[in-house]
């Protein structure tokens, strides 16, 4: 299929599997944060180590002694529901891995992963004028990723989408007997609890950054880019 | 560039309202999710069969839970659930320093036992320092002394179809219209032949206290606690738990947690 299109400054950004991963990541994410806090709601303590001090005090984060910590409308569902939170957790959870795969194979497999996002000599040099660029919020369309969204990027797929499954299945009694190093590694099954807390946080923290930036560089471009795969850079590009 | 203004503020106008309505309204869009017969729920727990299948398939079926040292006990063991029985029955047994207590095993065996603790104490025992996953999220690390349930199941014979263990409790965890509902809970033989799936009557070196399951409780080290039954009154082996409660396997599961909880 070929189309003609009379903008020459439109150009192919993303690949299908790029995108159905990304919209497979937006997606489980909203939910894995919902019934995330919900399950977190269901003992709202964090702590560091192998067990949760009762008789000892080994607590990082307490929220809510009485009553629920995280409000209803930050829930899924909205009411106090383990049962229900869980459900949807693991099953969010196999949504997020498979578009984790997914976008590796088709990343690897088109180049993308070292054409696009690998950081080169050059990022690293102009990572400076491009924080300014951004500070003085001004958003070029360029035809490659700048240094800071491949950094950006680089994090979440390299280091926050690793930690959170890796935190996660630290905390399954099934899978602490077959890998005990895993919970061992991450410093004790309560701590890789309450690292998941924290990689989810930075995890929204980037969620936010990202829709702010996309409001910013320009939220139709970007959509369509990532919906279409087509996206309009700036002019002389 | 006037009209590419208008028309980013009119995105972003919808972009926040699309925002607030999400957030004020979104979860309750969800709260479906909490209905027993949503057919959305439904095909989300398969999810769960998905996280067995791939447990029981891709890691070491024999793997042992990690065992800890006596001096990661540093508490008393936290007990949750139900915690001090009512019922009459029981309460005769805890009057009587559960002398009268007889563990019967039935069902899909050749042998039915009736087993008294004096029974149990005398077969080979297990002592394991394990840490006790709560669904809730919290850990405690405690040291449990009892026989490895596949030498009871041994000693009583399996017969064909022998797929499940249903384990049946004393205690009334809740009363209903229907009348009282007292705790159980089934394992399959995976985890039933395993050597660190005990029914322990000794804790931290002591016995059994009342709050933690006294005479006897279910340790099943590679799943959650509310797979370890407390209180175990009897056990039966079974090939199917379709008839039992609700059908799911548990009480819990009944109330829509997973049977499976490795995870």
């Amino acid at each position: 299929m070929h189309r003609v299109y009379s903008n020459k400054r439109l150009i192919k950004r993303h690949t299908v599997t790029a995108r159905l991963a990304h919209w497979g990541w937006a997606i489980s994410l909203l939910f894995l944060l919902g019934s995330g806090l919900q399950i977190f709601n269901a003992h709202p303590v964090l702590y560091i180590g192998d067990q949760s001090g009762f008789g000892f005090d080994n607590a990082v984060l307490t929220l809510g002694t009485e009553g629920r910590a995280f409000p209803a409308w930050a829930t899924i569902p909205s009411g106090m529901d383990l049962a229900t939170g869980r459900i949807v957790h693991f099953f969010f959870a196999w949504v997020l891995v498979s578009a984790l795969f997914l976008w590796l194979l088709g990343a690897l497999v088109s180049g993308h992963l070292w054409r696009n996002l690998r950081p080169t000599a050059r990022d690293l040099r102009s990572l400076g004028t491009d924080i300014r660029t951004h500070a003085r919020f001004h958003f070029p369309h360029r035809r490659t990723y700048g240094p800071l969204q491949k950094l950006s990027y680089g994090a979440v797929l390299f280091a926050l989408f690793p930690l959170i499954v890796a935190t996660g299945l630290a905390m399954s009694p099934g899978m602490n007997a077959a890998a005990p190093w895993l919970p061992d590694l991450l410093g004790g099954r309560q701590t890789a609890r309450t690292l998941h807390f924290c990689v989810a946080a930075a995890l929204l923290g980037f969620f936010v950054l990202h829709i702010v930036m996309v409001v910013l560089a320009g939220p139709l471009n970007e959509l369509r880019a990532m919906v279409t795969g087509w996206y309009r850079i700036d002019e002389g590009e | 560039m006037c009209a590419t203004k208008i028309n980013r503020r009119a995105v972003l106008r919808l972009g926040g309202a699309g925002v607030v309505t999400a957030t004020l309204g979104g979860c309750k869009a969800f709260d479906r999710l909490a209905d027993p017969a949503d057919p959305l729920r439904h095909y989300m727990e398969r999810a769960n069969r998905l996280t067995m299948a791939a447990q029981r398939g891709l890691l070491d079926r024999e793997a042992m839970a990690q065992e800890f040292q006596w001096f990661d006990i540093r508490q008393p063991q936290r007990p949750n659930g139900v915690t001090d029985p009512q019922d009459l029955d029981y309460l005769a047994h805890v009057a009587t320093g559960f002398s009268g207590y007889r563990l019967s095993v039935s069902g899909l065996v050749k042998r039915p036992q009736t087993l008294s603790l004096g029974d149990l104490e005398a077969m080979p025992t297990r002592r394991q320092i394990t840490r006790h996953d709560c669904v809730e999220g919290w850990s405690c690390i405690a040291q449990w002394t009892g026989v490895p349930l596949s030498a009871v199941l041994d000693r009583a014979g399996l017969l064909p179809g022998a797929n499940f263990v249903l384990i049946r409790c004393f205690d009334t965890i809740e009363r209903s219209l229907s009348g009282a509902v007292k705790y159980y809970e089934t394992i399959d033989m995976v985890d039933a032949m395993h050597p660190q799936t005990i029914l322990a009557f000794g804790m931290n070196g002591s016995a059994l206290p009342v709050p933690n399951g006294a005479p006897l409780r279910l340790r099943v080290e590679r799943q959650l606690g509310y797979k370890m039954a407390k209180y175990i009154r009897a056990i039966e082996v079974v090939d199917s738990f379709a008839g039992v409660g609700g059908g799911r396997g548990g009480y819990w599961e009944d109330r829509g947690y997973a049977w499976y909880a490795g995870i």
